[in-house]
């Protein structure tokens, strides 16, 4: 056998995979360094294969690169701004130490800086891919925007965050695309659907954050650097293609602007209070050009057949979507001081609702409390001393279950003081033979339009009840005739010893057929089973397993809800007794 | 260059303004208190300075009082202000070391003169509504110390002397008698107008009555409000410099010839710095970059920019979608009961099904601020960068696929189904059953020590015979003409005559039996064969075969007249082969390999089988030689059963596993099945039907379909068909032997609970 010895290691998978170390030895970069550049570039490791193979017949833990990655690196001319950064830092404690503070101010001004633009090409070559991965980018902006202005990061950063959700939450407003909303217990989910992509973020309430101490603010500042950048040229696209200015400016009515003038003057100079302004999100922004609102529709093609119900049903879908989009269109929102504010106006005119609060609470009310056509106050207090007739007073939940119900909701559930319906989460979609909570189910009938369910339900429930009360008073009859039965029979006894022992006739056991094919299937199945190969019984067992669970977990919580409607039921009819007596 | 010197406000107070000008030495008060010291010393100590208290503070002095001195003003205002301070200290220190030389001394000490007069004039000045005089008077730390010199000190620890302390001569400071007791201290109070303003002195024990002036004080204290009365906070203040700029200079020097020269050491300056522009080293300040931040970023979407990269990257999974038990407001039944709680407490947080408890808030306003927020962030941040990726084919199985497509039972019909007699009678569990080659009749041994010969059809027990023992093994001759028995009982094989079905044949048995002549020359024999006599040949037996250890196994040879025997303590002749016709035995093996667990002879073939407790051999009793060895991947043989056809051997194990061999194939199992879940206590073939079944512990009989085909070609065919329950599980035990019936397809099972059943 002739030819160059085979060394190990040398091809296949061993060669496409880089350790994390060599890989930073190959940049020349520290670990800090190198972390900041996977970051920006989105360079992840790769779990390979088969990771003795590559890691040359060791099982040691390692995480692995792919080389092309980090070849990928090599060329990236960030690389080279770390390096001046590092001078530049090298630079500045040098001058501070000597105190040429003239030098320290030189090089302050030529401090390196580096721009993620062409990362952002990079990584997103069209604007859809962007998209689709703005999620993350959106609840950490949303996260920092919330941040002190001290300590953790740099005040910029924070400020350039708030400016960039500010803009994108007037920005789902003007295209109306909020599709979503739920108040989870870690904070508020918002789900919009742009271009076709749907985009899920959540905010947090706005308490001020204890500040953990074991996480690395250094990583989530990078994080932000990167997310702060994709989102403001996101911003700046979807702001063109909506016809908008960018940086957004407010529309301006000339008749509004007279009421607001005096007291906008003395609130703060125009430059500070223009922010805050837009993120008080009550009014419209400007357009390039003042569009008529008219909706090209869309060109209608003669379909056939199996396309034809497809065409129908997405028509339907569209047409749910257009009456979600409208739906607190004409009404008039006041916000109490106590409700979230931002969280509040930016659902409400999502949906076309006008909205207003408190002069004293924010800057951009449109009207006051007194105003005589609001038509519902949101509140979040056990009950209001002055209350106006003519208006809903409601708690804030209402506002988030219609939007989820794509409906109004009767607000009867929702007045002062009164217990709330749950609060169901929008995100879960019921396969069958998962448990769906009886509220879910009201929810869907209220939505096919049989408005009359609840009424019936309750009216049933009564009924119900009625009937089990007079069903303990039939029972009560029952045994008493039972008793008389079994007296009877005992007297026969007694007397049928006495008589002569009797054959009776013998009652043919009818067989159901259908079970005992049943029960023959099954047999069979089980036999089936024993003859297959340990692997395929392995997998089997496993999905049977997973299966089992989730019918056991469905039933536990069907159990629950029964006991707990029960335990109320015992209240009411407890408290009904009381009243009675 | 005075006068902009003076304009500037860091040097406002070291020189006295044009307009305004104050004494030089209150400034110098202002500004460094020590001076204030040195100039209440040189006031007390008068002209007669000593040597050293004069050199110390002459440098001070001098470096204070730098206005003072002409000859350094001139150098210090070339300077700016650092200079000036660091010009003075070291003039100090200069000073320090010069202070032994004769000469300096003496000039200071005229300076000092100098100074000392103004500085004289300057607290005359200062002091002034105060009179000289008053400030001893004022004075009360002295005043104390004339009283009492013990100092300041807790005066309890005098509380058990007599004394108070010492006054200024050393001599005892008694304290005043005091003999007030409650009711004096009361009448005191009472009747002492001026009882409210007396205190009593600590130090030396004295009552004082507060002056009028000290009780004021005290209010005015009280109240918040300056110890002085005539103190005024709000007087209004008065510049001591306008902040003009006034055209006369403050001091009256000429101006210094150095001031009309251009500076060389500028001029380098600028030279250096000219030439670094020139050279392009010092580049003009950038204008900076007003341009917006955000572009158009995707106005030209190249598809070409898609690289191979974009198609293998793996894209971060989203997060989770919130179901309904994160809400603040959850159904009921997603909360948590206290178990539950408790349970999710106890687990690590990795483990948690959930990260967080649900929990159901009243109202929205109630909701807190969610404590693991950033956490959560940072852990999404953590994964996006640190997480492995591994593209992952989810396969999504229909299970029902994964159960293999076999024949149905329905089509692979004879086999028994259902449970038809149970043959009740023994007292204790049955070990072992044999039906007769006809079929009419079954034998069983159980361990009361009894065999039972049964009816087949009515389950009638026909004939009960009593044995010595426990019945290991029971097998019927397979020869049609004998009517012959053998079971094993201890440490004998017994040859028993059931005396059952045709007369005729079974008299030709025993005539058969009783035809044996022994030979002359009797051979040794490792076992002792005796023929049954009077009672015992009434019961049924006819020859007894005694070994010197105990029989576990008994089997015939196809033909009826040999049979073996399993004796597992016997050493190396742990298997016996017993000719019936000539009462002969021999050990066919020199040596045994392992511990044997049950043998079997051939149908056809004159092949033996040995199944120790991991493998079978295979013996060719004619050529006397191994031919086989079969590898069962058992770990403990229990039983063996053969195909009629003689090509297939099955093998039950201990570890609940049948194993069944082609030894047309390979000495490695064909198929383990693991059907049972318990072991495996016996197995059978039938004699006609292709059916096989193994009993278990598991109270189970599980009959299969086994289609051995004629063609080499085809592989044998294995389908369980039948799970066969009735034997109740007793004392871990279930089902201890089966047999089928030769012609039928019934089986037989006996087992731990004293039954047998038949199964049809």
């Amino acid at each position: 056998m002739g030819g160059l010895e085979k060394k190990k290691h040398e091809r296949g998978a061993a060669t496409n995979y880089i350790t994390r170390n060599k890989a930073r030895k190959k940049l020349q970069l520290s670990l800090a360094d190198f972390r900041r550049l996977c970051i920006l570039k989105g360079i992840y490791p790769h779990e390979p294969k088969h990771k003795k193979k590559v890691n040359k017949g060791s099982t040691a833990p390692r995480t692995f690169y792919l080389i092309k990655d980090i070849k990928f690196l090599l060329h990236e001319p960030i690389v080279n701004k770390f390096r001046d950064y590092k001078v530049f830092v090298r630079k500045l404690r040098k001058a501070y130490g000597k105190a040429e503070w003239s030098t320290v101010e030189r090089l302050k001004d030529n401090k390196p800086v580096y721009k993620l633009d062409h990362v952002i090409k990079e990584r997103y070559p069209t604007f859809v891919d962007a998209l689709r991965d703005l999620d993350d980018a959106l609840s950490m902006c949303f996260l920092f925007a919330t941040f002190p202005r001290t300590g953790k990061c740099h005040v910029q950063t924070i400020q350039l965050c708030r400016r960039l959700t500010v803009e994108f939450m007037n920005f789902v407003i003007a295209s109306r695309s909020l599709h979503k909303v739920f108040l989870s217990i870690k904070g508020i989910y918002y789900q919009a659907e742009i271009l076709g992509q749907l985009i899920t973020w959540i905010v947090p309430y706005s308490f001020a954050h204890d500040h953990p101490t074991d996480v690395d603010y250094r990583v989530m500042a990078t994080f932000t650097e990167f997310f702060t950048t994709l989102l403001g040229f996101v911003n700046f696209r979807l702001y063109q293609s909506l016809n908008l200015l960018y940086p957004p400016k407010l529309e301006n009515k000339p008749e509004e602007n007279e009421l607001k003038q005096d007291d906008e003057e003395k609130y703060a100079m125009d430059s500070e209070s223009y922010m805050e302004k837009l993120a008080a999100l009550s009014a419209s922004l400007a357009r390039v050009v003042s569009s008529n609102e008219d909706d090209v529709m869309p060109d209608e093609f003669p379909a056939d057949g199996e396309n034809a119900e497809l065409l129908e049903e997405r028509q339907k879908e569209q047409q749910i979507l257009e009456k979600q989009k409208k739906l607190f269109e004409g009404m008039k929102f006041f916000l109490n001081r106590e409700v979230p504010r931002e969280s509040l106006a930016f659902v409400i005119r999502c949906f076309g609702g006008k909205v207003s609060w408190d002069k004293s609470l924010c800057i951009g009310a449109v009207y006051p409390v007194t105003d005589e056509t609001i038509t519902h106050q949101i509140v979040d207090r056990p009950n209001l001393d002055k209350q106006f007739i003519n208006r809903y007073y409601i708690q804030p939940q209402w506002v988030f279950d219609c939007v989820n119900g794509k409906t109004l909701l009767p607000v009867e559930d929702y007045f002062l003081g009164v217990t709330l319906p749950p609060h169901l989460s929008p995100f879960v979609e019921e396969k069958d033979g998962d448990y769906i909570p009886p509220e879910k189910l009201k929810l869907l009938a209220i939505q096919r339009g049989e408005s009359t369910y609840e009424c019936e339900t309750q009216s049933e429930e009564e009924e119900e009840e009625d009937a089990e009360e007079s069903e303990d008073e039939d029972m009560d009859e029952i045994e008493k005739q039972d008793e008389e039965r079994l007296k009877n029979m005992e007297t026969q006894k007694v007397k049928g010893k006495k008589l002569n022992v009797k054959v009776t006739a013998g009652t043919v056991k009818v067989e159901n057929k259908t079970q005992a094919s049943q029960r023959e299937q099954a047999e069979e199945k089980r036999l089936a089973i024993m003859m297959m190969k340990k692997k395929e019984k392995y997998l089997y067992n496993k999905i049977m397993f997973g299966k089992k669970r989730k019918v056991r977990e469905t039933n536990k919580l069907a159990a629950k809800r029964k006991a707990h409607d029960d335990m109320l039921k015992a209240e009411k009819k407890k408290s009904k007794k009381m009243k009675s007596q | 260059m005075a006068a902009e010197s003076m304009s500037a406000p860091g040097k406002a107070n070291r020189k006295g303004g044009q307009t305004k000008r104050p004494l030089p030495g209150l400034e110098e008060k202002h500004q460094l208190p020590i001076f204030e010291n040195s100039g209440l010393d040189k006031d007390e100590d008068g002209g007669d300075l000593t040597d050293s208290e004069e050199s110390i503070f002459s440098g001070l002095e001098d470096s204070g009082s730098d206005s003072g001195g002409e000859e350094e003003e001139g150098e210090n205002e070339d300077d700016d202000d650092s200079g000036v301070e660091e010009k003075s200290m070291k003039d100090k220190f200069s000073k320090r070391d010069v202070k032994m030389s004769e000469v300096a001394r003496k000039e200071e000490g005229e300076r000092n003169g100098k100074l000392d007069e103004s500085d004289c004039s300057l607290r005359l000045e200062q002091l002034g509504p105060t009179p000289l005089g008053d400030e001893y008077e004022e004075d009360t730390s002295d005043e104390e110390d004339i009283r009492n010199t013990v100092g300041n000190i807790p005066m309890e620890w005098y509380k058990d002397f007599p004394h108070i302390g010492y006054d200024l001569d050393g001599k005892k400071i008694y304290k005043p008698i005091r003999n007030k007791d409650e009711l004096d201290e009361f009448l005191d109070k009472m009747e002492n107008p001026d009882y409210w303003r007396t205190i009593q002195d600590k130090m030396t024990g004295t009552d004082i009555r507060l002056t009028d002036e000290q009780i004021d004080l005290i209010h005015r204290i009280q109240r918040g409000q300056y110890g002085d009365a005539k103190f005024d906070p709000h007087e209004p203040s008065v510049d001591f410099f306008t902040h003009e700029t006034m055209i006369h200079p403050v001091t009256n020097h000429p101006a210094h010839k150095r001031s009309f020269i251009p500076s060389l050491i500028e001029k380098e300056k600028v030279s250096k710095l000219v030439h670094a522009i020139k050279m392009g080293w010092i580049k003009p300040r950038k204008p900076r970059d007003d341009t917006s931040l955000f572009y158009d970023l995707w106005a030209q979407e190249d598809p070409n920019a898609i690289l191979g990269r974009h198609k293998m990257h793996v894209p971060a999974p989203k997060l989770k979608l919130p179901g309904h038990e994160e809400s603040y407001n959850p159904p009921p039944e997603y909360l948590l009961t206290e178990e539950e709680k408790l349970a999710w407490e106890q687990q690590e947080p990795e483990e948690r099904k959930l990260n967080f408890l649900p929990q159901k808030f009243s109202s929205f306003r109630a909701v807190p601020a969610f404590s693991r927020f950033i956490h959560e962030r940072f852990e999404r941040c953590l994964d996006l960068y640190l997480c492995p990726r591994q593209r992952k084919m989810r396969v999504n199985v229909d299970p029902e696929d994964l159960i293999p497509k076999l024949p149905k039972p329905k089509d692979l019909q004879p086999f028994p189904t259902t449970q038809a007699l149970v043959y009740t009678g023994h007292t204790n569990l049955v070990r072992c059953i044999s039906v007769s080659p006809s079929g009419q009749w079954l034998a069983s041994g159980s361990d009361d020590c009894t065999v039972r010969f049964w009816e087949v059809s009515t389950a009638r027990c026909m004939r009960t015979i009593k044995v010595e023992g426990a019945v290991r093994s029971i097998a019927w001759n397979p020869n049609p003409v004998h009517c012959l028995v053998a079971l094993t009982v201890d440490q004998s094989v017994i040859i028993v005559n059931p005396c059952l079905g045709d007369k005729l044949l079974y008299n030709a048995t025993d005539q058969l039996i009783a035809s044996f002549e022994k030979p002359e020359e009797e051979p040794v024999q490792p076992v002792e064969w005796t023929a049954a006599e009077g009672e015992a040949f009434d019961e049924g037996f006819r020859l007894i075969i005694r070994h010197n250890k105990l029989v576990k196994q008994v089997t015939w040879h196809g033909k009826g007249d040999y049979l073996a025997t399993v004796i597992p303590d016997n050493g190396n002749a742990q298997v016996l082969i017993h000719q019936l016709s000539k009462r002969r035995s021999q050990n066919p093996f020199r040596k045994n390999k392992g511990m044997v667990q049950c043998v079997l002879f051939h149908p056809i073939r004159p092949f033996f089988f040995v199944a120790t407790q991991r493998y079978v051999r295979v013996y060719n009793l004619l050529k006397q030689e191994l031919t086989k060895k079969l590898l069962t991947n058992c770990k403990w043989v229990s039983s063996m059963a053969i195909h009629p056809g003689g090509d297939n051997v099955i093998c039950g194990s201990y570890d609940s596993r049948l194993a069944w061999f082609d030894l047309d194939l390979s000495t490695k199992p064909y198929k383990v099945l693991r059907h049972h879940k318990k072991a495996l206590r016996g197995v059978a073939f039938h004699r006609r039907y292709p059916l096989f079944a193994s009993a278990s512990d598991d109270g189970t009989v599980i009959v299969c379909h086994g289609m051995v085909y004629s063609d080499l070609l085809q592989n044998p065919l294995i389908v369980p068909v039948k799970l066969l329950r009735g034997h109740e599980i007793t004392r871990d035990l279930g089902v201890l032997d089966v047999t089928f019936h030769p012609t039928q397809p019934w089986l037989f099972s006996s087992g731990s609970d004293c039954t047998i059943r038949l199964f049809t």
